[in-house]
C-alpha cells in the first residue's frame, strides 16, 4: 500500500521548507507534528509548509499548525502556509484560519513574505 | 415513488480507518449526485465523527468498533455514526475562537464546529456505555435551486 502521508524538507537561506504530500487526518497529523517538532528542536523558526500536493486535511493537521505558532511566534518565527488546493483551502477558511496565518499562492511568494513580514501581526 | 437506500459500515474503532471511512462516504454521496463541493463536506464531516469517537468516546480503547450509517431516499442523505463509548455532549464544547485556541496551544473542538458548519443538520443522542448517535444530515441541491 502507497505511503499515505509524507513530508518532505529542504531549505532555503534561514528558511525551512516542509513540503506535505498526502491526506493529514487523525491518524497522519503526528507524523506532521514530529516533523514541526524536529525543526523547532534544530532551532529553525521560519518554516513554509507547502501543500501543493496535499490532497486532504481534517481538524487534526489544522490542530497541528495550531499547537506551534504561539511558540514559533514567541520567538521570533512563524508559519507560512502555501500552494493549497480549493478543496483544502476550504477547510481552512471555515475555520478562520487566513486571520491568523499568510496563506501564499506558491512558495517563491512565501518566501517574498518572510522578507516583507517574518512574523504575521494578528 | 419514494426510495431509500442503506448502507452500512461497521470497523474497528482505529485512527488507521478512517480512510476507509472517507472512501465509503465518497462512494455513497458520488452515487447520490452531490457534486465535488459537497461530497467534500461529507467526506470530513464524517470523518471528524469518527475521530471523536475513536479519541473521546473510546480515548482510544483497543477492541472497539465505529458504525456508519448512510441512508438516503433521493433527496436526503443521512449518515449516522454510532458507538457504544462514554458519549460527550457536543453543545457543551467551549467555542473559543481560534485566536484564544492558539494561545492556550489547545487543539480540541475544531472538528465539532466543523460538522455543524459542514452539515445541514447534526443531531445527536447519548446513552453512555450503550449506544450514542451522531446524525448528520445533508439535503441535494437541484440544480438552478
Amino acid at each position: 500500500m502507497a505511503n499515505p502521508f509524507s513530508v518532505s524538507r529542504s531549505t532555503q537561506e534561514n528558511l525551512t521548507i516542509l513540503a506535505l504530500d498526502g491526506f493529514l487526518d487523525a491518524h497522519t497529523a503526528p507524523e506532521f507534528e514530529n516533523a514541526i517538532q524536529r525543526e523547532l528542536d534544530g532551532g529553525h523558526i521560519q518554516l513554509i509548509v507547502d501543500c501543493s500536493k496535499l490532497t486532504y486535511i481534517s481538524s487534526a493537521g489544522l490542530g497541528v499548525f495550531m499547537g506551534f505558532i504561539e511558540e514559533l511566534r514567541e520567538r521570533g518565527g512563524d508559519i507560512k502556509i502555501c500552494a493549497l488546493s480549493p478543496k483544502v483551502h476550504q477547510v481552512f477558511e471555515i475555520l478562520g484560519f487566513p486571520a491568523l496565518y499568510d496563506i501564499l499562492d506558491d512558495v517563491p511568494a512565501t518566501v517574498q513574505r518572510f522578507s516583507d513580514s517574518p512574523v504575521k501581526q494578528v | 415513488m419514494s426510495f431509500e437506500q442503506a448502507f452500512t459500515l461497521d470497523v474497528p474503532s482505529t485512527t488507521q480507518n478512517l480512510a476507509l471511512i472517507r472512501d465509503f462516504v465518497n462512494r455513497i454521496s458520488a452515487q447520490a449526485g452531490f457534486d465535488a463541493d459537497e461530497m467534500a463536506k461529507l467526506e470530513l464531516a464524517v470523518d471528524e465523527a469518527c475521530a471523536n469517537v475513536i479519541e473521546h468516546a473510546y480515548e482510544n480503547e483497543q477492541g472497539k468498533q465505529v458504525m456508519v450509517r448512510a441512508s438516503f431516499d433521493g433527496e436526503v442523505l443521512r449518515i449516522t455514526v454510532v458507538d457504544t463509548g462514554k458519549g460527550f455532549d457536543p453543545s457543551g464544547v467551549h467555542q473559543a475562537d481560534l485566536k484564544e485556541l492558539a494561545e492556550k496551544r489547545r487543539t480540541g473542538g475544531l472538528g465539532m464546529r466543523l460538522i455543524q458548519s459542514l452539515m445541514d443538520e447534526v443531531h445527536y443522542e447519548i446513552g453512555p456505555g450503550n449506544k450514542n448517535e451522531l446524525q448528520m444530515v445533508k439535503r441535494l441541491r437541484k440544480p438552478g435551486a
